[in-house]
């Protein structure tokens, strides 16, 4: 039986199937690591960690507390107080290293999922609560805190995001030197949105503009229950030269090189050098919503694999082995941790149920002149009920 | 007191099945400690607690399906006062405590407040304009308004807004009878809910677009290049072509089967992947069906045999050649695992794993296709029952495994529920009598269904 097929091609290069060999298992060689597993730092030719051990113990407490908010919410959705919640179990490094790495005037496009990102933009939790208890549609402001709203549309923030990094430069605040001053773009998303084809069209206009954006994404393995191998056919970090800009691979569970590879690819942006893409290797250890059962569709075995590469644990264990922490940290942590939690329970029972007339608030800046036509109109039927004010 | 209310746990469920309590009356339970376990049309899910206290009643039993909204758990004061103790809960959630319009809507049972609706006040002015409006939405027998109250005035509203949506058609028939120059005014609705169809538009404009519309006869296209796609029969497709006949039509196949509880074998599987030295490797019910199949061999080692047509010999092969018949991108391929009666389980499963992840990455060379003495092929996984398997050549049975489903079964008189499957064997009548495959077949399935009779062997 003749098996050339599953060889070279002459010509044409080796067979791409040969990117998910074994040799990706754990990401590949081109993984971007600066602390291990177990917790060991390790150098990187061309990535480096330039912090403290102090800027560590916040990076500790930041996801503690991430993953408390997560946890919280899903028993809270259990508790029947919420309508869904969005997972990030096992993302907290990836998301607290992008988070950490922005400065205030940065710029932040989420998808759904960003709540480690959101904890650190000071976005109130409550208010990430009220979105998923369907108490509001996203309330906070994007301006408050640079953090633009939960996005529901796969991969669409990257057009939103692309569209925002070519603005800064028609303001003028990319590459003048002044660090208080330059500006850069995070847009995030998975790897199922790599297929969009608002991803796709975002890389086009962010190269053809060099527009200031970072393009980060979380690769969790899974879009819903579909595994990345079927998604695409070579690592994602590598689809950017195809587009005309630098990728990288980064370990996202490791919250260092997390950090440290998204902050150089902000300064690219904010120096006027263009957009990055960063492709944060990581795994969704929960499911992809409450709503989701993902034993249905993948093996224990692969969880159980990825805990032993739990972003939470190799950081305990680096501040455990070299004495920067001890336990009195690690309670104070997690008494924080429980009083969160007990704050969230709480306030999200008693977030208030929304008033009818208020869902024509923010359908536009101005109201025009339809929409106060639909209002009153609206208002007048709720008036005709026996009771109304 | 405050009692848990089964939540929807998905978008939109309406009921599930209490599987399993964790608690039992009088258990101290914590705010978040799993309770409870539910099935749901789409998931099993582990119900964390939203109260602390002591468990005073379950209130559903196990095994029942109950709608949303239903309460299950009722949990009294805490033995002793803790800040998370919820004491005010019945205060601060409206949504648990249930009750009447206003209160919060989520985790509710949506059938408790389905048909609630408030009176209307006697309809005047531009609310009755606005009331009529609504009701030339509805269908004339499932009325608005509430049979008890002040009827709609038939007379035409005079405001404007109300005249302007008095014409109802859908956008496609609007956009129609614009391009046919149609007032949609001057037409009788005969459509839905009283809206103006394509058909009254059509007719009004004097049945010119009827023809237009009219179903043309369509011509039969007789060019078969254009309608039909011919590929090449190359490659994999070939070689199972080839093989496939070759079998079928020299070896004369007898195929039987049996249909197995192999609940046993499923706990099995759940228990050797915890287990520490398994755990790199995967786990399925098809390794524990290729090792029964190893130990089956020993007492009817003809099943992996060949029959050497031209040296007049029936060769009995003291080692076995295991094949696993892949589906993969290209077509049908069947590697083998070379000396499977040798190995340990261990060994057995890693063989089968980079067996499979190199068929699925379309990179089986042939050498490793070659010399195999006995196959199996997994059809389990497309969801099929069974079926009759042709015999790789150069062998002498192949063993078709299907999928393990949940069924009705009886034990010990009573029906309930197991893991059943069935194993159809094929193999080849020219030296192998049906006892001798029935023994085969009979024993593989006796150790699925018992995985301890395996000692016997």
């Amino acid at each position: 039986m003749s098996t050339q097929s599953s060889g070279e091609t002459p010509g044409f290069g080796p067979d791409l199937v040969e990117v998910f060999g074994p040799s990706q298992q754990d990401g590949g060689p081109e993984l971007v690591q600066l602390l291990t597993p177990e917790g060991e730092r390790v150098e990187h030719p061309d990535f480096s960690f330039d912090l403290g051990d102090d800027a560590i113990l916040g990076f500790y407490r930041d996801m503690v507390l991430t993953r408390r908010i997560d946890t919280e919410a899903t028993a809270l959705q259990r508790h029947g107080e919420l309508g869904i919640w969005a997972q990030l179990l096992g993302q907290e490094a990836a998301q607290i290293g992008a988070g950490r790495s922005l400065r205030p005037q940065d710029f932040v496009f989420p998808t759904y999922r960003e709540h480690g990102v959101a904890w650190c933009k000071g976005v109130d939790p409550l208010d990430l609560l009220g979105l998923f208890r369907g108490v509001d549609q996203g309330s906070w402001d994007p301006a408050d805190n640079n953090f633009g709203l939960y996005t529901i549309v796969i991969g669409a923030q990257t057009l939103h995001a692309t569209g925002y990094a070519m603005g800064l430069q028609r303001d003028g605040v990319v590459g003048t030197g002044d660090p208080d001053r330059d500006a850069a773009v995070i847009a995030h998303f998975g790897d199922g949105a790599s297929s969009q084809g608002d991803v796709n069209e975002s890389f086009i206009f962010a190269a053809s503009y060099n527009a200031p954006v970072v393009f980060f994404c979380q690769n969790n393995q899974w879009a819903i229950s579909e595994p990345i191998e079927r998604q695409t056919r070579i690592p994602l970090y590598q689809r950017a030269l195809g587009f005309g800009f630098p990728g990288v691979r980064v370990d996202g569970n490791d919250v260092l090189a997390t950090y440290a590879v998204t902050q150089a690819a902000l300064q690219r942006a904010r120096d006027g050098q263009g957009p990055t893409l960063v492709e944060a290797y990581t795994y969704r250890m929960g499911a992809h919503t409450t709503t989701d059962d993902p034993t249905r569709y993948r093996l224990s075995d692969d969880l159980e694999r990825w805990k032993l590469k739990d972003p939470i644990a190799r950081v305990k264990a680096y501040l455990r082995r070299n004495g920067v922490a001890d336990d009195s940290f690690f309670a104070d942590v997690q008494q924080e941790a429980d009083d969160l939690g007990h704050r969230l329970r709480e306030g999200c029972k008693a977030l208030p149920d929304p008033q009818p007339l208020s869902m024509f608030d923010h359908v536009y800046s101005e109201m025009t002149e339809e929409l106060v036509a639909q209002r009153d109109g609206f208002a007048a039927y709720l008036e005709s009920f026996e009771g109304a004010h | 007191m405050p009692e848990y209310k089964l939540p929807d746990v998905g978008e939109g469920l309406t009921e599930a099945e209490i599987v399993a309590w964790h608690v039992k009356v009088g258990d101290v339970v914590e705010i978040n400690q799993i309770v409870v376990e539910i099935e749901t049309a789409k998931s099993i899910v582990e119900l964390p607690s939203p109260y602390a206290g002591e468990v005073t009643a379950i209130l559903v039993e196990a095994g029942e399906m109950i709608p949303v909204g239903t309460p299950i758990i009722a949990i009294g004061e805490p033995a002793a006062a803790t800040a998370d103790a919820p004491v005010e809960i019945d205060l601060s959630n409206p949504a648990a405590s249930g009750g009447g319009e206003g209160e919060s809507l989520v985790g509710r049972n949506k059938a408790d407040r389905g048909p609630v609706r408030r009176a209307r006040k006697v309809a005047s002015g531009a609310a009755a304009a606005h009331m009529q409006a609504q009701a030339a939405f509805e269908a004339g027998e499932s009325p608005m308004v509430e049979a008890d109250e002040t009827p709609v005035p038939s007379t035409p509203a005079t405001t404007a807004p109300a005249a302007s949506v008095q014409v109802l058609a859908k956008p496609p028939v609007r956009k129609l009878a614009k391009d046919l120059g149609v007032d949609l005014r001057s037409l009788t609705p005969t459509g839905p809910n009283g809206t103006v169809s394509r058909e009254d538009v059509e007719s009004a404009a004097g049945g010119t677009s009827s023809e237009v519309a009219a179903p043309v006869a369509r011509s039969y296209d007789t060019r078969p290049g254009e309608r039909e796609t011919r590929e090449p029969i190359k490659g994999v497709r070939k070689m199972m072509g080839q093989a496939m006949v070759q079998s079928a039509f020299t070896v004369p196949h007898v195929t039987e089967w049996v249909t197995v509880d192999v609940t046993r074998t499923m706990e099995l599987v759940e228990r050797l992947r915890s287990r520490r030295e398994f755990r790199e490797v995967k786990i399925s019910p098809l390794l524990v069906l290729s090792r029964a199949v190893m130990l089956a061999m020993r007492r009817t080692p003809e099943i992996n045999s060949w029959w050497d047509e031209a040296a007049g010999e029936v060769v009995l092969k003291r080692y076995v050649n295991l094949g696993i018949a892949a589906a993969t991108p290209r077509g049908l391929v069947v590697p083998n695992v070379k000396d499977a009666e040798s190995m340990s389980l261990l060994e057995l499963a890693q063989a089968l794993n980079a067996l499979t992840a190199t068929a699925r990455e379309g990179r089986t060379q042939p050498a490793e296709m070659a010399g195999g003495t006995f196959t199996i092929t997994n059809v389990g996984p497309f969801g099929v029952d069974g079926g009759t398997p042709i015999i790789n050549p150069g062998e002498s049975a192949i063993l078709c495994f299907g999928a393990v489903k949940k069924a009705p079964w009886v034990v010990d008189d009573e029906i309930v529920v197991r893991q059943v499957c069935t194993l159809a064997l094929s193999f080849d009548h020219r030296h192998i009598d049906g006892e001798k495959g029935s023994r085969f077949l009979s024993d593989v399935a006796g150790m699925l269904e018992d995985p301890a009779t395996a000692l016997v062997f």
